[in-house]
């Protein structure tokens, strides 16, 4: 068995999941980012992603739209602007966020704008991947 | 049946259903409350770890190359002003509009941003200039509408429009007392005390630090938010509490007076009739 460490994700809202865990994989601000227990100390960005949680009963996806990650000693914690679990996502709202994001970009005006129909064309697409690979798993 | 007692008998019943009214709103505020408190104690956790983690980053960056960090001469001061959209709940409302009256004194411009149509509506009555108004906040306050906030006085700040940020909001005392208090979220003061562990950032710690530093003035957000709720409704509940009381009060001397004249009515009564049987004899 693997060495465990605490991992907890925690939303503004409200605390997701408070589980033991072997390996956890995320984009951090830097690229993908792979924690194993006894990780040096980090804290960093988190890049809209999945979060996959490995444990010794199996994985979890959650989709992660953005926030931080803070390593110290064996405690993780997630901070994300939001942790949705496959089922919680709703597929018709994603794919209609998603197309007018792409929308949005396609008649590029003010910056802010465009800095924004960035982050939801992301954060769609973090959704959309993620029911994406719970379909494949589960056939 | 004489007119007097008529019309208290009515008077009675007026009560009774106002009284009932107030006995509900009792109610139902009783349960907002402490689902407002159920939220504030589950964004707990993450108001907990974004403000230790931005204490330790904050120590090792160049915090001082922050503009939301950056104290500057004030000239125009914004307030975030946190009120309800609805009345009938004591001097709640009136509370934090008195506080930041008293901020107002020392002169000086002032914008606002009005969160809650009580606030916004006393602004305007004023002639204050509202710079944004949030109204339809709702009963459960949401983290993106803090977010919404957060965006706007970030950017009245970076672009020079105010110089300061202040929030005023009744904190949560208990359901009998909400403490009015005013904070300065711009400039941001970091959470004080340097960490005792030693982290890597990625890619850098001011890289870090810039990301981290508007996340955590909207959890400072969400948590004032969350608070005026449960003052909110806490000051609600008293409220309505002490109308049923009074109208409990009410009832009882009325019906007291009832009595008195239903029995000085009767006593008359008999009163004719034994004149009226002495007389024939």
């Amino acid at each position: 068995m693997a060495a465990t460490f605490a991992l907890s994700v925690v939303t503004p809202e409200r605390e997701v999941l408070s589980t033991g865990a072997e390996m956890i994989i995320l984009r951090g601000a830097d690229g993908d980012l792979g924690v194993l227990a006894r990780h040096i100390p980090l804290v960093t960005a988190i890049k809209p992603s999945v979060l996959v949680i490995k444990r010794e009963e199996g994985e979890q996806r959650l989709a992660l739209t953005g926030g931080f990650l803070e390593v110290r000693g064996d405690v993780v914690t997630v901070l994300a602007r939001s942790a949705e679990r496959p089922e919680e996502i709703d597929r018709q709202r994603a794919e209609e966020a998603k197309r007018r994001a792409e929308d949005r970009l396609q008649q590029h005006d003010s910056d802010v704008d465009l800095e924004r129909a960035k982050g939801a064309l992301q954060r769609a697409l973090v959704r959309l991947q993620l029911l994406e690979q719970e379909t494949h798993s589960a056939v | 049946m004489p007119q007097g007692l008529r019309d208290i008998r009515r008077r009675i019943r007026s009560v009774e259903s106002t009284r009932k009214i107030t006995q509900a709103m009792k109610m139902v505020a009783a349960a907002k409350l402490r689902r407002a408190q159920e939220s504030a104690e589950a964004a707990r956790p993450y108001a907990e770890r974004i403000e230790d983690a931005l204490r330790s980053v904050a120590a090792d960056a160049s915090a001082s190359r922050m503009p939301l960090l950056r104290a500057r001469p004030v000239k125009r001061v914004g307030y975030v002003v946190v009120t309800g959209d609805r009345g009938l709940s004591g001097p709640y409302n009136a509370n934090v509009l008195r506080r930041m009256q008293q901020e107002l004194q020392d002169g000086g411009e002032a914008v606002f941003f009005a969160v809650g149509r009580k606030g916004r509506d006393y602004l305007r009555r004023r002639g204050h200039e509202v710079a944004k108004e949030y109204i339809g906040i709702g009963d459960y306050p949401r983290y993106h509408q803090a977010q919404a906030i957060g965006e706007d006085i970030v950017a009245a700040f970076e672009s020079g429009e105010v110089d300061e940020v202040r929030l005023v909001y009744a904190q949560f005392v208990t359901a009998m007392t909400q403490h009015p208090d005013v904070q300065v979220v711009l400039p941001l003061r970091p959470p004080e005390g340097k960490s005792a562990r030693q982290y890597i950032y990625e890619p850098d710690a001011d890289a870090v630090l810039e990301t981290l530093v508007p996340h955590y003035l909207y959890a400072l957000l969400y948590r004032a938010l969350l608070e005026a709720k449960a003052s909110e409704w806490g000051a609600r509940m008293t409220a309505m509490d002490s109308a049923t009381r009074n109208s409990e009060e009410l009832i009882r001397g009325l019906v007291l007076r009832l009595n008195r004249l239903r029995q000085a009515a009767i006593t008359n009564e008999i009163a004719e009739i034994v004149g009226g049987a002495n007389a024939l004899q």
